[in-house]
Protein backbone atom coordinates (compact mmCIF):
# COMPACT_ATOMS: atom_id res chain seq x y z
CA UNK A 1 0.00 0.00 0.00
CA UNK A 2 1.34 3.26 -0.56
CA UNK A 3 1.86 4.11 3.17
CA UNK A 4 4.63 1.29 2.95
CA UNK A 5 5.83 2.72 -0.20
CA UNK A 6 6.32 5.99 1.46
CA UNK A 7 8.10 4.18 4.81
CA UNK A 8 10.35 2.01 2.51
CA UNK A 9 11.67 5.24 0.35
CA UNK A 10 11.72 7.07 3.65
CA UNK A 11 14.34 4.21 4.76
CA UNK A 12 15.95 4.70 2.05
CA UNK A 13 16.34 8.42 1.74
CA UNK A 14 17.36 7.84 5.13
CA UNK A 15 20.19 5.17 4.55
CA UNK A 16 21.60 7.60 1.69
CA UNK A 17 21.23 10.64 4.11
CA UNK A 18 23.41 8.53 6.79
CA UNK A 19 25.96 8.09 4.52
CA UNK A 20 26.29 12.03 3.10
CA UNK A 21 27.61 12.58 6.86
CA UNK A 22 30.17 14.55 5.02
CA UNK A 23 28.05 16.64 3.01
CA UNK A 24 27.77 20.27 4.82
CA UNK A 25 26.46 23.58 4.24
CA UNK A 26 27.90 26.89 2.12
CA UNK A 27 28.37 27.94 5.61
CA UNK A 28 31.13 25.12 6.28
CA UNK A 29 33.14 26.84 3.22
CA UNK A 30 32.97 30.51 4.43
CA UNK A 31 36.49 30.48 6.14
CA UNK A 32 38.62 29.88 3.14
CA UNK A 33 36.08 31.99 0.91
CA UNK A 34 37.11 34.86 3.13
CA UNK A 35 41.21 34.70 1.75
CA UNK A 36 39.62 34.32 -1.36
CA UNK A 37 36.86 37.05 -1.56
CA UNK A 38 36.94 39.97 0.42
CA UNK A 39 32.56 40.23 0.79
CA UNK A 40 31.23 37.28 3.04
CA UNK A 41 30.36 34.98 -0.30
CA UNK A 42 27.84 33.31 1.74
CA UNK A 43 24.62 35.22 1.22
CA UNK A 44 26.23 36.08 -2.08
CA UNK A 45 23.54 34.45 -4.66
CA UNK A 46 25.22 31.98 -7.36
CA UNK A 47 23.64 30.30 -10.57
CA UNK A 48 24.71 26.76 -11.13
CA UNK A 49 26.91 27.10 -14.61
CA UNK A 50 24.79 23.81 -14.91
CA UNK A 51 21.09 24.01 -14.23
CA UNK A 52 20.40 27.69 -13.72
CA UNK A 53 19.10 27.20 -9.95
CA UNK A 54 20.18 30.67 -8.04
CA UNK A 55 20.76 29.95 -4.54
CA UNK A 56 22.89 31.87 -1.49
CA UNK A 57 26.06 30.25 -1.37
CA UNK A 58 25.20 29.25 2.37
CA UNK A 59 22.44 26.92 0.56
CA UNK A 60 25.16 25.30 -1.25
CA UNK A 61 26.44 22.12 -0.66
CA UNK A 62 29.96 21.17 0.88
CA UNK A 63 32.29 18.64 0.60
CA UNK A 64 35.08 19.65 2.88
CA UNK A 65 37.39 17.38 1.29
CA UNK A 66 41.11 16.92 2.51
CA UNK A 67 43.02 18.12 -1.06
CA UNK A 68 40.41 20.51 -1.29
CA UNK A 69 36.57 22.82 -1.18
CA UNK A 70 34.34 21.22 -3.34
CA UNK A 71 31.00 23.64 -3.79
CA UNK A 72 28.20 21.59 -4.96
CA UNK A 73 24.71 23.02 -6.66
CA UNK A 74 21.76 21.51 -4.42
CA UNK A 75 19.48 20.77 -7.42
CA UNK A 76 21.99 18.77 -9.79
CA UNK A 77 25.22 18.34 -8.16
CA UNK A 78 27.62 20.13 -10.24
CA UNK A 79 30.34 21.50 -9.21
CA UNK A 80 29.83 25.60 -8.50
CA UNK A 81 33.02 26.27 -7.29
CA UNK A 82 36.20 24.66 -5.79
CA UNK A 83 38.92 26.17 -3.98
CA UNK A 84 42.29 24.10 -3.21
CA UNK A 85 45.32 25.04 -1.20
CA UNK A 86 49.05 24.32 -2.23
CA UNK A 87 51.97 24.69 -0.49
CA UNK A 88 52.26 28.13 -2.06
CA UNK A 89 48.59 29.48 -3.66
CA UNK A 90 45.43 28.92 -3.66
CA UNK A 91 43.59 27.68 -6.70
CA UNK A 92 40.24 28.87 -7.60
CA UNK A 93 37.87 27.41 -9.76
CA UNK A 94 35.12 29.28 -10.55
CA UNK A 95 33.37 27.56 -13.84
CA UNK A 96 31.01 26.14 -12.37
CA UNK A 97 29.15 29.01 -11.57
CA UNK A 98 27.97 31.50 -14.18
CA UNK A 99 27.66 34.85 -12.01
CA UNK A 100 27.82 35.46 -8.62
CA UNK A 101 25.81 38.31 -7.37
CA UNK A 102 27.23 39.64 -3.58
CA UNK A 103 25.27 42.46 -1.37
CA UNK A 104 28.30 45.02 -1.00
CA UNK A 105 28.67 48.45 0.17
CA UNK A 106 27.85 51.40 -1.86
CA UNK A 107 31.05 52.49 -3.43
CA UNK A 108 32.96 55.04 -1.38
CA UNK A 109 33.19 58.97 -2.62
CA UNK A 110 36.84 59.56 -4.16
CA UNK A 111 38.03 62.53 -4.66
CA UNK B 1 27.39 27.40 36.56
CA UNK B 2 26.62 28.21 32.82
CA UNK B 3 28.31 31.71 32.13
CA UNK B 4 27.99 33.72 34.60
CA UNK B 5 30.52 36.44 33.65
CA UNK B 6 28.17 37.92 31.47
CA UNK B 7 29.09 41.26 30.17
CA UNK B 8 27.53 43.40 27.78
CA UNK B 9 29.08 45.21 25.34
CA UNK B 10 28.14 48.97 23.75
CA UNK B 11 26.14 48.25 20.69
CA UNK B 12 27.55 47.79 17.23
CA UNK B 13 28.05 50.60 15.38
CA UNK B 14 29.12 52.69 17.98
CA UNK B 15 32.56 52.59 17.01
CA UNK B 16 34.94 53.48 14.71
CA UNK B 17 35.08 50.54 12.18
CA UNK B 18 38.72 48.78 12.50
CA UNK B 19 40.75 48.99 9.20
CA UNK B 20 41.94 45.32 9.99
CA UNK B 21 40.96 42.54 7.87
CA UNK B 22 37.91 41.44 9.70
CA UNK B 23 38.61 37.69 9.41
CA UNK B 24 42.37 37.38 10.54
CA UNK B 25 44.20 34.86 12.68
CA UNK B 26 43.76 35.98 16.31
CA UNK B 27 44.90 34.73 19.81
CA UNK B 28 42.78 34.45 22.07
CA UNK B 29 43.34 34.39 25.78
CA UNK B 30 41.00 31.64 27.75
CA UNK B 31 39.33 33.11 30.89
CA UNK B 32 37.27 29.78 31.73
CA UNK B 33 36.77 26.42 31.20
CA UNK B 34 33.00 25.53 32.22
CA UNK B 35 31.58 22.43 32.45
CA UNK B 36 28.36 22.07 30.50
CA UNK B 37 27.59 18.14 30.29
CA UNK B 38 29.53 15.33 31.23
CA UNK B 39 31.41 15.42 28.11
CA UNK B 40 30.89 19.24 27.02
CA UNK B 41 32.64 22.17 28.01
CA UNK B 42 32.30 26.41 27.41
CA UNK B 43 35.56 27.84 26.85
CA UNK B 44 35.08 31.64 27.50
CA UNK B 45 37.64 33.73 25.52
CA UNK B 46 39.02 37.31 25.42
CA UNK B 47 39.55 38.06 21.98
CA UNK B 48 41.98 40.89 21.37
CA UNK B 49 40.22 43.47 18.69
CA UNK B 50 36.92 41.32 18.10
CA UNK B 51 34.80 43.11 16.03
CA UNK B 52 31.66 41.63 17.37
CA UNK B 53 29.36 39.03 15.88
CA UNK B 54 25.71 37.64 15.08
CA UNK B 55 24.60 35.51 16.39
CA UNK B 56 24.84 31.45 14.12
CA UNK B 57 28.15 32.66 13.45
CA UNK B 58 31.04 30.70 14.13
CA UNK B 59 35.19 31.03 14.72
CA UNK B 60 37.65 28.37 12.98
CA UNK B 61 40.30 27.30 15.68
CA UNK B 62 43.23 26.44 15.00
CA UNK B 63 46.22 23.95 17.41
CA UNK B 64 49.86 23.97 16.59
CA UNK B 65 52.01 21.42 17.83
CA UNK B 66 55.34 22.16 18.11
CA UNK B 67 56.78 20.27 15.43
CA UNK B 68 54.50 23.09 13.49
CA UNK B 69 52.00 20.50 12.75
CA UNK B 70 48.31 21.69 12.53
CA UNK B 71 44.79 20.94 13.17
CA UNK B 72 42.01 23.16 12.14
CA UNK B 73 37.97 22.81 13.14
CA UNK B 74 35.34 25.04 13.02
CA UNK B 75 33.17 25.93 16.12
CA UNK B 76 29.91 27.98 16.33
CA UNK B 77 29.65 30.71 18.88
CA UNK B 78 27.56 30.01 21.89
CA UNK B 79 27.36 33.67 23.26
CA UNK B 80 24.95 36.34 22.27
CA UNK B 81 26.59 39.43 20.37
CA UNK B 82 26.08 41.53 23.22
CA UNK B 83 28.58 39.67 25.47
CA UNK B 84 32.13 41.60 25.67
CA UNK B 85 33.67 37.73 25.67
CA UNK B 86 32.90 34.86 23.09
CA UNK B 87 32.11 31.69 24.30
CA UNK B 88 32.66 28.40 22.47
CA UNK B 89 30.41 25.30 23.57
CA UNK B 90 32.98 21.82 22.37
CA UNK B 91 31.26 18.35 23.12
CA UNK B 92 34.36 15.70 23.14
CA UNK B 93 34.60 13.25 20.64
CA UNK B 94 36.21 10.06 22.17
CA UNK B 95 38.95 9.49 19.12
CA UNK B 96 38.11 13.58 17.94
CA UNK B 97 41.67 14.84 17.62
CA UNK B 98 40.67 18.50 18.34
CA UNK B 99 37.49 18.50 20.38
CA UNK B 100 39.50 16.52 22.98
CA UNK B 101 42.08 18.63 23.42
CA UNK B 102 39.92 21.70 24.01
CA UNK B 103 37.89 19.99 26.65
CA UNK B 104 40.46 18.22 28.59
CA UNK B 105 43.65 20.19 27.94
CA UNK B 106 42.94 23.91 27.73
CA UNK B 107 42.80 25.66 30.77
CA UNK B 108 42.25 29.41 31.95
CA UNK B 109 45.02 31.12 30.98
CA UNK B 110 46.00 29.36 27.85
CA UNK B 111 45.78 31.38 24.54
CA UNK B 112 43.98 29.69 21.86
CA UNK B 113 44.16 31.00 17.59
CA UNK B 114 40.83 31.31 16.19
CA UNK B 115 39.68 33.82 13.57
CA UNK B 116 36.14 34.93 12.67
CA UNK B 117 32.94 35.73 13.18
CA UNK B 118 32.51 33.66 10.05
CA UNK B 119 29.38 33.08 8.18
CA UNK B 120 26.61 35.48 7.38
CA UNK B 121 24.15 33.01 6.31
CA UNK B 122 23.45 30.95 9.26
CA UNK B 123 22.30 34.10 11.56
CA UNK B 124 19.41 35.51 13.18
CA UNK B 125 18.56 38.91 14.88
CA UNK B 126 15.79 40.19 16.67
CA UNK B 127 15.06 42.90 13.68
CA UNK B 128 15.13 39.77 11.48
CA UNK B 129 11.37 39.13 13.20
CA UNK B 130 9.83 35.65 13.98
CA UNK B 131 8.52 33.27 13.94
CA UNK B 132 11.82 31.93 14.75
CA UNK B 133 11.67 27.88 14.69
CA UNK B 134 14.92 26.37 16.19
CA UNK B 135 15.74 23.10 15.56
CA UNK B 136 18.39 21.16 16.99
CA UNK B 137 20.60 17.89 17.27
CA UNK B 138 22.87 17.21 19.69
CA UNK B 139 25.71 19.96 19.73
CA UNK B 140 23.80 21.70 16.94
CA UNK B 141 22.09 23.70 20.10
CA UNK B 142 25.12 25.93 19.88
CA UNK B 143 24.69 28.13 17.24
CA UNK B 144 20.78 28.06 18.23
CA UNK B 145 21.32 29.08 21.96
CA UNK B 146 23.12 32.40 20.85
CA UNK B 147 20.25 33.18 19.12
CA UNK B 148 17.93 32.49 21.86
CA UNK B 149 20.14 34.35 24.39
CA UNK B 150 20.50 37.27 21.44
CA UNK B 151 16.82 37.53 21.08
CA UNK B 152 16.80 37.50 25.24
CA UNK B 153 19.02 40.78 25.54
CA UNK B 154 16.76 42.28 22.71
CA UNK B 155 14.07 41.77 24.18
CA UNK B 156 14.44 42.15 27.42
CA UNK B 157 12.99 45.85 27.44
CA UNK B 158 10.59 45.15 25.02
CA UNK B 159 6.99 45.39 25.71
CA UNK B 160 4.79 42.48 25.61
CA UNK B 161 3.64 43.16 21.91
CA UNK B 162 6.96 44.01 20.49
CA UNK B 163 7.90 40.06 22.07
CA UNK B 164 4.56 38.00 20.82
CA UNK B 165 5.95 39.83 17.20
CA UNK B 166 8.96 37.10 18.01
CA UNK B 167 7.65 34.27 18.97
CA UNK B 168 10.72 31.52 19.12
CA UNK B 169 10.44 27.87 19.39
CA UNK B 170 13.03 25.48 20.20
CA UNK B 171 12.70 21.63 19.36
CA UNK B 172 16.09 20.08 20.83
CA UNK B 173 17.10 16.53 20.31
CA UNK B 174 19.47 14.87 22.80
CA UNK B 175 20.09 10.93 23.22
CA UNK B 176 19.69 11.55 27.16
CA UNK B 177 18.88 14.15 30.01
CA UNK B 178 22.92 14.85 30.54
CA UNK B 179 23.70 15.33 27.35
CA UNK B 180 21.52 18.69 27.42
CA UNK B 181 23.23 21.71 27.32
CA UNK B 182 22.51 24.74 28.84
CA UNK B 183 19.46 23.08 30.57
CA UNK B 184 18.72 25.37 33.52
CA UNK B 185 19.34 28.17 31.28
CA UNK B 186 17.02 26.85 28.88
CA UNK B 187 14.09 26.30 31.29
CA UNK B 188 14.53 30.10 32.76
CA UNK B 189 14.32 31.15 29.60
CA UNK B 190 11.49 29.72 28.65
CA UNK B 191 10.03 30.26 32.26
CA UNK B 192 10.65 33.71 31.76
CA UNK B 193 9.54 34.62 28.61
CA UNK B 194 5.67 32.98 27.81
CA UNK B 195 6.97 33.64 23.79
CA UNK B 196 9.48 31.34 24.06
CA UNK B 197 8.53 27.61 24.05
CA UNK B 198 11.03 24.78 24.24
CA UNK B 199 10.65 21.47 23.69
CA UNK B 200 13.23 18.58 24.07
CA UNK B 201 13.07 15.08 22.49
CA UNK B 202 15.44 12.31 24.34
CA UNK B 203 16.27 10.07 21.99
CA UNK B 204 17.97 7.22 23.92
CA UNK B 205 17.16 7.07 27.48
CA UNK B 206 14.83 9.13 29.78
CA UNK B 207 14.97 10.43 33.41
CA UNK B 208 11.36 9.06 35.17
CA UNK B 209 8.36 10.49 34.86
CA UNK B 210 9.54 12.09 31.32
CA UNK B 211 6.65 13.40 30.01
CA UNK B 212 8.30 14.97 26.39
CA UNK B 213 8.84 13.09 23.50
CA UNK B 214 10.84 10.30 23.51
CA UNK B 215 12.11 9.35 19.83
CA UNK B 216 14.31 11.03 16.68
CA UNK B 217 12.66 14.38 15.59
CA UNK B 218 10.37 13.51 12.86
CA UNK B 219 7.50 15.02 10.50
CA UNK B 220 4.71 14.25 12.61
CA UNK B 221 6.81 15.74 15.57
CA UNK B 222 7.84 18.78 13.60
CA UNK B 223 4.20 19.19 12.22
CA UNK B 224 3.39 19.45 16.30
CA UNK B 225 5.97 22.01 17.19
CA UNK B 226 6.36 23.97 13.87
CA UNK B 227 4.13 27.42 12.86
CA UNK B 228 2.17 26.40 9.95
CA UNK B 229 3.69 27.13 6.77
CA UNK B 230 1.58 30.14 6.26
CA UNK B 231 2.48 32.19 9.34
CA UNK B 232 6.47 32.39 7.67
CA UNK B 233 8.69 31.38 10.14
CA UNK B 234 12.44 32.11 10.08
CA UNK B 235 13.60 28.39 10.63
CA UNK B 236 17.29 27.12 11.95
CA UNK B 237 18.64 23.66 11.87
CA UNK B 238 21.81 22.52 13.11
CA UNK B 239 23.14 18.81 14.38
CA UNK B 240 24.81 15.95 12.61
CA UNK B 241 24.10 16.01 8.86
CA UNK B 242 21.70 12.98 8.52
CA UNK B 243 19.39 14.91 11.35
CA UNK B 244 19.57 18.00 9.29
CA UNK B 245 18.69 16.75 6.25
CA UNK B 246 15.88 14.76 7.62
CA UNK B 247 14.12 17.85 9.55
CA UNK B 248 14.72 20.15 6.28
CA UNK B 249 13.04 18.16 3.83
CA UNK B 250 10.34 17.16 6.32
CA UNK B 251 9.77 20.72 6.75
CA UNK B 252 9.87 21.30 2.81
CA UNK B 253 7.43 18.61 2.35
CA UNK B 254 5.07 20.00 5.12
CA UNK B 255 5.32 23.47 2.42
CA UNK B 256 7.67 25.39 4.65
CA UNK B 257 9.53 27.55 2.07
CA UNK B 258 12.74 26.49 1.39
CA UNK B 259 14.29 30.04 1.35
CA UNK B 260 13.44 30.48 4.91
CA UNK B 261 14.68 27.15 6.14
CA UNK B 262 18.24 27.52 6.87
CA UNK B 263 20.42 24.73 7.30
CA UNK B 264 24.01 23.97 9.44
CA UNK B 265 25.25 20.81 9.07
CA UNK B 266 27.89 20.15 11.70
CA UNK B 267 29.12 16.30 9.91
CA UNK B 268 29.30 13.40 10.96
CA UNK B 269 31.07 14.51 14.33
CA UNK B 270 28.43 16.70 15.48
CA UNK B 271 30.82 19.80 14.26
CA UNK B 272 33.66 19.37 17.31
CA UNK B 273 36.17 16.65 15.96
CA UNK C 1 52.62 37.52 15.68
CA UNK C 2 51.25 33.67 15.04
CA UNK C 3 54.63 32.08 14.06
CA UNK C 4 56.05 31.23 17.26
CA UNK C 5 52.99 30.27 18.43
CA UNK C 6 51.94 26.58 19.11
CA UNK C 7 49.34 25.33 21.66
CA UNK C 8 50.39 23.82 25.24
CA UNK C 9 49.84 20.00 25.40
CA UNK C 10 48.83 19.60 22.00
CA UNK C 11 49.86 16.71 20.06
CA UNK C 12 46.99 15.69 17.85
CA UNK C 13 46.14 12.10 16.76
CA UNK C 14 50.19 11.43 15.45
CA UNK C 15 51.87 8.82 17.53
CA UNK C 16 55.03 7.42 17.54
CA UNK C 17 55.30 4.43 15.60
CA UNK C 18 57.45 1.56 15.27
CA UNK C 19 56.97 1.49 11.12
CA UNK C 20 57.83 5.33 10.67
CA UNK C 21 60.55 3.75 8.51
CA UNK C 22 57.47 3.11 6.28
CA UNK C 23 56.11 6.54 6.21
CA UNK C 24 56.62 8.23 3.10
CA UNK C 25 58.26 12.48 4.35
CA UNK C 26 55.51 13.94 5.21
CA UNK C 27 53.30 11.11 6.75
CA UNK C 28 51.16 10.04 9.74
CA UNK C 29 49.97 6.68 10.56
CA UNK C 30 46.15 6.44 11.20
CA UNK C 31 44.44 3.40 12.71
CA UNK C 32 41.32 4.80 11.22
CA UNK C 33 40.35 4.48 7.69
CA UNK C 34 39.31 8.55 6.91
CA UNK C 35 36.82 9.10 4.28
CA UNK C 36 37.37 12.38 1.77
CA UNK C 37 35.23 13.42 -0.64
CA UNK C 38 34.26 15.64 -3.63
CA UNK C 39 30.75 15.25 -3.95
CA UNK C 40 27.69 12.48 -3.01
CA UNK C 41 28.28 8.94 -2.46
CA UNK C 42 27.33 7.49 -6.16
CA UNK C 43 25.52 4.25 -5.73
CA UNK C 44 25.05 2.80 -9.15
CA UNK C 45 22.86 -0.87 -9.07
CA UNK C 46 24.45 -3.71 -9.44
CA UNK C 47 22.66 -4.77 -11.62
CA UNK C 48 23.68 -1.93 -14.69
CA UNK C 49 27.02 -1.63 -13.40
CA UNK C 50 29.26 -2.60 -15.38
CA UNK C 51 33.22 -1.68 -16.31
CA UNK C 52 34.77 -0.59 -19.22
CA UNK C 53 38.31 -0.83 -20.99
CA UNK C 54 38.14 1.76 -23.70
CA UNK C 55 41.18 1.97 -26.41
CA UNK C 56 42.63 5.40 -27.60
CA UNK C 57 41.03 4.82 -31.23
CA UNK C 58 37.70 3.57 -30.08
CA UNK C 59 37.45 -0.34 -29.08
CA UNK C 60 36.15 -1.07 -25.90
CA UNK C 61 35.66 -3.83 -23.90
CA UNK C 62 33.20 -4.35 -20.98
CA UNK C 63 32.40 -6.51 -18.78
CA UNK C 64 29.04 -6.84 -16.34
CA UNK C 65 29.66 -7.15 -12.42
CA UNK C 66 29.01 -11.03 -12.86
CA UNK C 67 31.76 -11.08 -15.79
CA UNK C 68 33.84 -9.02 -13.84
CA UNK C 69 33.52 -11.50 -10.39
CA UNK C 70 33.98 -14.41 -12.43
CA UNK C 71 37.76 -12.96 -13.59
CA UNK C 72 40.33 -13.99 -11.50
CA UNK C 73 40.73 -12.12 -8.27
CA UNK C 74 43.79 -11.75 -5.93
CA UNK C 75 44.58 -10.30 -2.35
CA UNK C 76 46.93 -7.74 -2.16
CA UNK C 77 48.35 -6.05 1.17
CA UNK C 78 49.61 -2.74 1.32
CA UNK C 79 50.17 0.61 2.33
CA UNK C 80 48.17 3.53 1.28
CA UNK C 81 49.25 7.51 1.61
CA UNK C 82 46.75 10.23 1.06
CA UNK C 83 47.96 13.85 0.33
CA UNK C 84 46.05 14.91 3.12
CA UNK C 85 49.27 13.47 5.33
CA UNK C 86 47.98 9.95 6.56
CA UNK C 87 48.71 6.59 6.05
CA UNK C 88 47.36 3.60 6.65
CA UNK C 89 49.44 0.01 6.75
CA UNK C 90 48.87 -3.12 5.83
CA UNK C 91 45.55 -2.71 3.98
CA UNK C 92 44.02 -5.82 2.70
CA UNK C 93 42.16 -5.75 -0.56
CA UNK C 94 40.56 -8.27 -2.80
CA UNK C 95 40.39 -7.26 -7.16
CA UNK C 96 41.31 -7.62 -10.39
CA UNK C 97 44.78 -7.04 -11.22
CA UNK C 98 44.99 -4.15 -14.08
CA UNK C 99 47.30 -6.70 -16.12
CA UNK C 100 44.63 -9.34 -15.73
CA UNK C 101 41.80 -6.78 -17.60
CA UNK C 102 44.29 -5.57 -20.03
CA UNK C 103 45.33 -8.80 -21.17
CA UNK C 104 41.72 -10.11 -21.76
CA UNK C 105 41.24 -6.56 -23.07
CA UNK C 106 43.87 -6.94 -25.75
CA UNK C 107 42.83 -10.39 -26.81
CA UNK C 108 39.32 -8.14 -27.85
CA UNK C 109 40.95 -5.96 -29.63
CA UNK C 110 41.46 -3.36 -27.32
CA UNK C 111 44.92 -1.57 -27.64
CA UNK C 112 46.69 -0.08 -24.85
CA UNK C 113 48.12 3.40 -25.17
CA UNK C 114 51.26 5.17 -22.98
CA UNK C 115 48.25 6.71 -20.73
CA UNK C 116 45.73 6.10 -18.78
CA UNK C 117 42.54 8.14 -17.32
CA UNK C 118 40.48 6.60 -14.78
CA UNK C 119 37.16 7.57 -14.92
CA UNK C 120 34.62 7.32 -11.91
CA UNK C 121 30.64 7.65 -11.53
CA UNK C 122 29.91 11.39 -10.30
CA UNK C 123 32.69 12.53 -12.95
CA UNK C 124 35.82 12.35 -10.64
CA UNK C 125 39.03 11.36 -13.08
CA UNK C 126 42.67 10.87 -12.50
CA UNK C 127 45.30 9.80 -15.03
CA UNK C 128 48.48 7.58 -15.09
CA UNK C 129 51.10 6.44 -17.11
CA UNK C 130 50.49 2.89 -18.31
CA UNK C 131 53.36 1.96 -16.71
CA UNK C 132 52.20 2.85 -13.41
CA UNK C 133 48.94 0.51 -13.67
CA UNK C 134 50.90 -2.67 -15.67
CA UNK C 135 53.49 -4.73 -14.07
CA UNK C 136 51.47 -5.84 -10.74
CA UNK C 137 51.28 -2.44 -9.77
CA UNK C 138 47.51 -1.62 -10.22
CA UNK C 139 44.15 -3.08 -9.45
CA UNK C 140 40.70 -2.99 -9.50
CA UNK C 141 39.44 -3.94 -5.74
CA UNK C 142 35.98 -4.69 -4.62
CA UNK C 143 36.97 -6.31 -1.00
CA UNK C 144 38.70 -4.33 1.63
CA UNK C 145 39.35 -6.28 4.38
CA UNK C 146 37.17 -9.39 4.03
CA UNK C 147 34.04 -7.99 2.93
CA UNK C 148 32.76 -6.15 -0.31
CA UNK C 149 34.03 -2.23 -0.67
CA UNK C 150 31.53 -0.03 1.09
CA UNK C 151 30.18 2.87 -1.09
CA UNK C 152 31.88 5.53 1.05
CA UNK C 153 35.51 3.94 0.51
CA UNK C 154 34.76 3.63 -3.00
CA UNK C 155 32.55 0.53 -3.61
CA UNK C 156 31.28 -1.45 -5.49
CA UNK C 157 34.78 -0.76 -7.32
CA UNK C 158 37.54 1.43 -7.39
CA UNK C 159 40.97 1.43 -8.64
CA UNK C 160 43.84 0.48 -6.31
CA UNK C 161 47.48 1.71 -7.18
CA UNK C 162 49.28 1.72 -3.72
CA UNK C 163 52.77 3.39 -5.25
CA UNK C 164 50.95 6.41 -5.45
CA UNK C 165 49.13 8.83 -3.30
CA UNK C 166 45.29 7.67 -3.02
CA UNK C 167 43.58 10.47 -4.94
CA UNK C 168 44.98 8.37 -7.91
CA UNK C 169 43.04 5.37 -6.48
CA UNK C 170 40.02 6.66 -7.80
CA UNK C 171 37.19 5.35 -5.75
CA UNK C 172 33.78 4.04 -7.93
CA UNK C 173 36.07 3.28 -10.78
CA UNK C 174 34.05 2.92 -14.01
CA UNK C 175 36.37 3.15 -16.99
CA UNK C 176 40.06 3.31 -17.99
CA UNK C 177 40.59 5.22 -20.94
CA UNK C 178 43.89 4.67 -23.00
CA UNK C 179 45.10 7.93 -24.39
CA UNK C 180 48.04 9.19 -26.82
CA UNK C 181 48.72 11.65 -24.85
CA UNK C 182 48.27 12.45 -21.13
CA UNK C 183 45.37 14.10 -19.39
CA UNK C 184 44.97 16.39 -16.34
CA UNK C 185 42.46 14.61 -13.92
CA UNK C 186 40.43 16.30 -11.69
CA UNK C 187 43.09 16.77 -9.03
CA UNK C 188 46.00 17.13 -11.56
CA UNK C 189 44.53 19.71 -13.27
CA UNK C 190 43.85 21.69 -10.09
CA UNK C 191 46.67 22.12 -8.12
CA UNK C 192 47.99 18.63 -7.17
CA UNK C 193 51.16 16.86 -8.84
CA UNK C 194 50.23 15.40 -11.92
CA UNK C 195 52.31 11.88 -10.79
CA UNK C 196 52.08 11.83 -7.30
CA UNK C 197 54.63 10.08 -5.72
CA UNK C 198 54.82 10.10 -2.15
CA UNK C 199 58.24 8.82 -1.28
CA UNK C 200 59.29 11.90 -3.77
CA UNK C 201 56.56 14.39 -1.70
CA UNK C 202 55.05 14.99 -4.79
CA UNK C 203 52.01 16.69 -3.52
CA UNK C 204 51.54 19.89 -5.49
CA UNK C 205 51.83 21.02 -9.16
CA UNK C 206 55.34 22.35 -9.04
CA UNK C 207 56.81 20.00 -6.67
CA UNK C 208 59.88 18.48 -8.02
Amino acid sequence: MKGDDMRASDERAADERADETLRLDGNAAAGILSEVFVPDLTTARATCANCGTIRAMGALLVYAHGMGTVIRCPACGAVVLRIARTRTHLWLDPTGASLVVMAGAPASSVT
Amino acid sequence: MSSGTLVTREPRGSSVPSRAPKIAWRLATVVDVVTETPRARTLVLDVPDWPGHRAGQHVDVRLTADDGYQAQRSFSIASAPEDVRIALTVQRLDDGEVSPHLTDVLRAGDRLELRGPIGGYFVWEAALGGPLLLVAGGSGIVPLMAMLRHRATALVAASMQARHGVPARLLYSARRWDDVFYRRELARLAEDDETLEVALTLTHEVPAGWTGFRRLIDRMMLAEVAWPPAERPHVFVCGPTPLVEAVAAALVELGHDPELVKTERFGPTGGSA
Amino acid sequence: MTESFFSRGFRGRRQPSATAGRLPPGQYETPDFPVLSAGPTPRPPLASWDFVLRGADGPVARWSWDEFQALPHVAVKADIHCVSKWSKLDTIWEGVSVDTLLAEAAARGVKSAPYVLAVSDGGYTTNLPLADVTGGKAWVAVNYDGAPLAPQHGGPARLLVPHLYLWKSAKWVRQLRFMEHDKAGFWESFGYHNYGDPWREQRYTGDP
